[in-house]
Parts: structure tokens; C-alpha cells; sequence
């Protein structure tokens, strides 16, 4: 039977961790309501982007565009976007897990792997590895488009560069508060935009005019589809990120409940011993003096 | 009543204009350029600059930075990087901008670094256009 002053302690502890999971449950609850609007805030440009696209690649060919070319792919880049914090439960283990699970299909047949990081915990988890080509760490807190153009740039770049012959890009999709999964998508080569509305999009695309041209409109908007898709990413892991912190800190306080009725169950055990011992011995000392 | 166009500007943090107006003049690529009511479908990609439209008598600019406008369906729809106002940017702060730009612009030319020199030229290609801006306003 433990004691009662440590048993006592013990239930101070743990109510003292569910008070700040509490409060870490609430602050992700606001943060994530700020990371959904952000999210919600950007929709319209992508949705609008995508129309234009796929008017464009309606008329364009695809292998004239060096973004576009498909080469025999000996090399694969994999982009892990996770958050820069943990106590989110296991959020980010199961985009690390589906990074590890890809690199070891690709490399299966026989095809070289690297790691880009975006996010702190990616970089933790996959530089073991020592195929972390590049990290983008801290910037998850207050990321910004220009953030976002950093890295597709850089993706871009190797890309062109012959170091890369496919690109793909995992991060937890944020369904639903409760849902988050773990996905990847197709970055590079960049793949002609399929319309979302068949119905809604009529092929006019041949009768657009382009100024200047529509290899030179392409050639800037590549770059800035690349920048939408890491954004999105990003804003996805973000808005995701909050909400399975805040399962887990719900989860966490619970736990704490349970584990506080519990405990005064031993406590309470505990002392009802005490009082009986030390009535046995009074009754015991009054029955000696008799 | 002139016939009118559907102007829409939207940025990723999102739709900053969504009006009826009479015209619209905007940055392109190889120019300004002025788009009526009833426009042929058409597709530009924008430069860093000032795009101004009219609505009745009322005249609005707006600083935008890189992107791509479209017209299509008697509809125009500009997707740029940012979008401001006339009347809400700071023309003080552009002016500090403006100096830090072009104070890093000096010094990346003498490092030859290409990279932050093609960050100090946008920087200050905004902000020369966020004064012109405010000022044509």
C-alpha cells in the first residue's frame, strides 16, 4: 500500500498535466479555427487557378515544357510536410511511416531516394535515414506564400537539373477535424490539369488569346502551380496539425480523469486503513489498561 | 447604362475585388492593357504594377504583384500574388521599403549573389509600385 502523502502528490500531478493539456486542447482549437479560415481563404484562388490550367493544357502538348517532361525515372524525390511540433498524437508518425514505407517500395526497384523536409519533425525522424536532401524547418508556425515559392522553386530546380525524375509530395489531408489522412500526390512532373467540371468547362481553350504566348504564360505558371500545391500542402498540414493535437489533448485529458478517480479510489483506500489501524490500537491500548 | 464586366481579383488569402465595372486596365506582360464588356476569351500573365477599373465614376487602383488574369464569359479574373488598395497602402513604409531594397539590391551586386538579388529587385519593384499606386489614387 503506498502511502498516503504520495499518493496525495501524485493526484496533485496529474490534475496539474490535465490543466495544461486543457489549455493546450483550447489553444489548438483557436489556432485551428485561424489555419481553417486561412485554408478557406485560399480555395478560391486555387480553384480558379486549376480552371485555368486545364483551359490551357487543353490546347498545349506536354512534352514541350521542360516542367512537364516525363523521363525514365531513376531518382525519386519524396517532400514530407509536417508540422514543427509534436504532442500531436500520432499525426506526424503516420506521414513520416508513409515517407519510410514509399522510399523502401521505390527503392525495392532499385530507384534512388531523397528527402525534402518541410516541418521540424519530418527532419527529426527521416535524417536517420541520411537521404534528407534539404529541410525547411520553423517555418510552419506563420508560413507565407513566399515560403511556400521557396521550396517548389528549389524543387524545381533540382528537377530541371536531371537530380530528380519524379517528385512526390506527402502531408496529412485535412478532412474533418476528427479525420486527417495521410496522402501523397503527384508534384513533378507536372501533370495536365484535368477539369473538375466536365460539364461546366467548355473547350474553348483554342480560342483564347494569349499574351504574350502560351509557352511563355506557361513557363510563368508552372512555377506558380508548383507554389499552389506546396501552399495547400502546407496549409493542410497546418489546419490538420491543430486538430490531432487537439484529439490528442482531448484524449490526454481524459486520461488524466481516469487516472485522478482512480487514484482517490487508492487514496481513499488507503486512508480508510490508516484510521482503522489506529483505532485497533487505541481499542487494543484501552483493552491492556483494563 | 454601358454594358459591364465582371471584374474578380483573388489572392490566396482571398477575394479582394468581385464587381460589375466598365473597365479595366491592367499590367500585362508585354504592356498595359485595357479590357471592356464582352471581351474575347484571353490570357495574360501580370506584371508587378497598378491595375485601375471604373465603375460609373467611381476609379479604384490596386497594386498587384505577379500572376495571370483571365477573360473569359464576359468575366475577368486576375489571380496575383497580393493585392492592395490605393487608399489603404502606406506610402511611408513603401518609401522605407523602397531603400532597404535597393540598399540589399547595391550589396548583392557586389557579392554577385543572384538569388538575393533577384529577391531585392522584386522587392523593389514592389514597392515602387505600391508608391505609384498611392500616388495615382
Amino acid at each position: 500500500m503506498p502511502s498516503l502523502k504520495e499518493v496525495k502528490t501524485k493526484i496533485q500531478g496529474v490534475k496539474k498535466t490535465s490543466q495544461i493539456t486543457k489549455a493546450m486542447n483550447m489553444v489548438a482549437a483557436a489556432k485551428l479555427r485561424g489555419a481553417q479560415e486561412k485554408m478557406e481563404a485560399f480555395r478560391p484562388y486555387t480553384q480558379k487557378f486549376n480552371e485555368a490550367m486545364s483551359n490551357l493544357s487543353g490546347g498545349a502538348t506536354t512534352d514541350q515544357f521542360p516542367l512537364m517532361e516525363k523521363r525514365e525515372v531513376k531518382s525519386v524525390e519524396l517532400v514530407a510536410v509536417t508540422s514543427d511540433r509534436g504532442l500531436c498524437g500520432s499525426y506526424n508518425a503516420n506521414i513520416i511511416k508513409l515517407a519510410l514505407k514509399k522510399a523502401k517500395a521505390y527503392e525495392d526497384e532499385g530507384k534512388k531516394v531523397t528527402f525534402v523536409c518541410v516541418g521540424k519533425k519530418g527532419f527529426q525522424a527521416l535524417n536517420k535515414t541520411g537521404k534528407v536532401r534539404k529541410k525547411y524547418t520553423d517555418i510552419m508556425a506563420s508560413f507565407q506564400m513566399f515560403n511556400a515559392r521557396e521550396v517548389a522553386t528549389d524543387l524545381a530546380d533540382n528537377f530541371l537539373k536531371g537530380n530528380s525524375d519524379k517528385v512526390e509530395i506527402l502531408y496529412g489531408e485535412f478532412r474533418s477535424v476528427a479525420v486527417q489522412v495521410p496522402t501523397f500526390s503527384a508534384f513533378l512532373p507536372v501533370q495536365p490539369v484535368e477539369a473538375a467540371g466536365q460539364e461546366k468547362t467548355k473547350k474553348i481553350s483554342g480560342d483564347y488569346i494569349y499574351e504574350p504566348s502560351t509557352e511563355e504564360i506557361m513557363d510563368v505558371l508552372q512555377p506558380l502551380y508548383l507554389n499552389v500545391i506546396v501552399y495547400q500542402a502546407m496549409l493542410e498540414v497546418g489546419a490538420s496539425e491543430h486538430a490531432a493535437r487537439m484529439t490528442a489533448m482531448d484524449n490526454a485529458t481524459s486520461a488524466c480523469k481516469d487516472i485522478v478517480a482512480n487514484l482517490t479510489i487508492v487514496y481513499n483506500k488507503a486512508r480508510q486503513a490508516a484510521v482503522t489501524n489506529e483505532l485497533m490500537d487505541i481499542v487494543g491500548g484501552a483493552e491492556a489498561l483494563k | 447604362m454601358a454594358q459591364q464586366i465582371r471584374l474578380e481579383v483573388v489572392t490566396p488569402k482571398g477575394a479582394v475585388v468581385s464587381e460589375d465595372v466598365d473597365i479595366v486596365n491592367a499590367p500585362g506582360y508585354g504592356g498595359d492593357f485595357g479590357v471592356l464588356a464582352n471581351h474575347a476569351p484571353f490570357l495574360s500573365t501580370i506584371k508587378i504594377g497598378t491595375l485601375t477599373y471604373e465603375q460609373g465614376r467611381k476609379r479604384e487602383t490596386l497594386m498587384v504583384s505577379g500572376g495571370f488574369c483571365e477573360v473569359s464569359n464576359n468575366k475577368i479574373t486576375f489571380l496575383v500574388e497580393s493585392a492592395e488598395f490605393g487608399s489603404e497602402i502606406d506610402v511611408d513604409r513603401a518609401m522605407r521599403a523602397k531603400e532597404r531594397a535597393e540598399k540589399r539590391l547595391a550589396q548583392a551586386a557586389q557579392h554577385d549573389e543572384a538569388f538575393n538579388r533577384a529577391r531585392a529587385e522584386a522587392a523593389l519593384k514592389r514597392a515602387l509600385a505600391r508608391i505609384k499606386t498611392a500616388k495615382s489614387n
